[in-house]
């Protein structure tokens, strides 16, 4: 069966990625220890369980009505860094796709790049600057590169999201953090993973599942 | 870890609680969502103050909420910038229609959440302007960081604005009262062990026994470098010399001296440290004029100290007398 990006899929999506965000609570507090201030993954699983809170309440008729509502929760529930600027984009992400009721493989691709340019534009950061950006530009080529191809499938353009994110976020490994708080630390930032170069990861390889 | 909590995820809830209980005459508290409005807000004709950022630092901001400070306090969760849905109303709620100035430190969660919350307040009438502040000397390149931090020269900027503020400056004045003092004070902290975020569960970072970490911020988040344990005075001299630097000082300046305790650091210790950054001073033929010493701006339990050094003039002098009643601050009433 052919996989579909409608709204079933959206909710399925927002529930795994509530899911991972518990799963892997201690993980995005510990890498954020090293080189932050031991947050991220407590917050980002309070927005996302205030998501699914919003989920049971009402269902949303569309994929975008679904992520505007996962954006306004986002902004008002994560705080930090991470909530203004996953907030904008899952904003941006939901502006992209409009009231489709199914979105194409391509236009997915389209909004995804939405998205990480809605991030870069609020917290102006580029590529290398080890940041949650490192995993989204990779991600956003990859899903553009699959999406292009003869007749992209859904499940192709998620798995080459996910998988260069996963890339992106190791790779941030060696860089020095030039935004946010771990840039204090200067060069002993190096050697540590980003923590939200890693819930980006997350946030994408919880779209696959939702195809699965 | 031992701490004094019922729950990990109650904790900044539960403690505004009990500060709205403690300090009722002063302070209104809301609950859902949570800020701290001074009891008598909005106060006809006068421009409103806010500030707001991560718990953990207490007093700030909440405990500097009354007459001739902030109008209102936004607190996040520990180390977590506040989120626009409480900043909204207590700018909202500090608005008298004279405009509200936000006092932020520079921090990106902090910038973004205010940032967003400034637009929805423009969006419903209300003049928002932003004091950033950022004296934190620790911070050496700002090209390839967020920019210097703000730590101890909150507080200042906070009593002096709100004092701008209560005799009765416009928007602008109180905006730019604000920035001269940021433009006139330094900081440098330094951590002798590390703090315990509730949440987490272990200490933000690893210190040897026989180690201190120098250039600390107030989030647990480490410092520039890491030196062998030295002495009160050794210490001082290494926090001092960036701070005086950096500041320019020279023979005939007057300063405001605030030496501040992280949390876990005894009053005792801070006099010592102060004691010799006087001596310090002294030496570069400035005179301390005024002074500020305890806990004012903490980073939870953690041991350690910032040493702030703020230059005035007869106007900042005056402001800073200006009487103030909150409920970490209080003199002249």
């Amino acid at each position: 069966m052919t996989v579909v990006l409608d709204v079933n899929w959206t909710v399925k999506w927002l529930t795994l990625c509530a899911q991972a965000m518990a799963e892997h609570r201690i993980e995005l507090i510990e890498l954020d220890r090293a080189i932050g201030d031991s947050d991220h993954g407590e917050n980002m699983d309070r927005g996302f369980q205030a998501v699914l809170a919003k989920l049971d309440e009402a269902t949303p008729e569309t994929p975008g009505a679904a992520l505007k509502m996962t954006a306004m929760t986002l902004m008002s529930k994560v705080g930090g860094a991470a909530g203004p600027l996953y907030g904008t984009a899952f904003l941006r992400a939901a502006t992209a796709v409009g009231d489709a009721a199914e979105v194409e493989p391509a236009a997915w691709a389209l909004a995804l790049a939405a998205a990480r340019d809605g991030i870069v534009a609020r917290g102006k950061a580029e590529p290398g600057d080890k940041t949650m950006v490192d995993a989204w530009t990779p991600a956003v080529d990859a899903a553009r590169e699959a999406a292009d191809g003869g007749s992209p499938d859904l499940l192709s353009v998620l798995v080459a999201a996910a998988e260069a994110a996963e890339a992106g976020a190791v790779a941030t490994d060696p860089l020095i953090a030039r935004k946010g708080r771990a840039s204090y630390l200067g060069e002993r930032s190096a050697g540590h993973r980003d923590p939200g170069a890693v819930s980006t990861a997350l946030i994408l390889r919880a779209a696959v599942g939702a195809a699965a | 870890m031992k701490k004094l909590i019922n729950d990990p995820k109650s904790v900044v809830h539960e403690s505004v609680q009990g500060f709205g209980l403690a300090h009722a005459g002063l302070v209104t508290v809301s609950e859902d969502p949570i800020y701290i409005t001074r009891k008598d807000a909005p106060v006809a004709g006068k421009v409103g103050l806010v500030s707001g950022g991560g718990s953990g630092h207490e007093p700030l901001h909440a405990g500097y909420v009354g007459k001739g400070m902030l109008d209102a306090a936004v607190p996040g969760a520990v180390f977590t910038s506040p989120t626009p849905d409480q900043i909204l109303p207590a700018t909202l709620a500090a608005n008298a229609g004279a405009g509200v100035v936000h006092i932020v430190k520079n921090y990106t969660g902090d910038v973004l959440n205010f940032e967003t919350a400034a637009e929805l307040a423009e969006a419903e009438g209300v003049n928002v302007r932003t004091v950033l502040v950022n004296d934190d000397v620790a911070v050496e390149d700002s090209l390839y960081t967020a920019g210097r931090r703000g730590v101890g020269g909150t507080v200042l900027v906070e009593k002096i604005a709100g004092a701008a503020a209560e005799r009765g400056d416009g928007l602008e004045a109180v905006v730019a009262i604000g920035e001269r003092v940021n433009a006139n004070v330094r900081t440098m902290g330094v951590a002798l062990t590390a703090c315990t975020v509730p949440h987490a569960g272990t200490p933000s970072f690893d210190l040897d026994e026989n180690e201190i970490e120098i250039g600390i911020g107030i989030h647990g988040e480490p410092g520039r470098h890491r030196i062998p344990m030295e002495n009160a005075d050794g210490i001082t001299d290494r926090l001092l010399e960036p701070v005086l630097a950096d500041l320019k000082i020279t023979a005939g300046d007057r300063v405001l001296l605030f030496v501040n305790g992280m949390g876990g650091t005894p009053l005792s210790e801070l006099y010592i440290v102060y004691r010799r950054a006087v001596q310090v001073l002294a030496d570069a033929g400035a005179t301390v004029d005024r002074s500020l010493v305890g806990n004012y701006i903490t980073s939870l339990e953690m041991q350690g100290c910032s040493i702030s050094v703020l230059r005035l003039d007869d106007e900042l002098t005056a402001l800073w007398d200006a009487p103030v009643h909150t409920a970490a601050l209080r003199w002249g009433m």
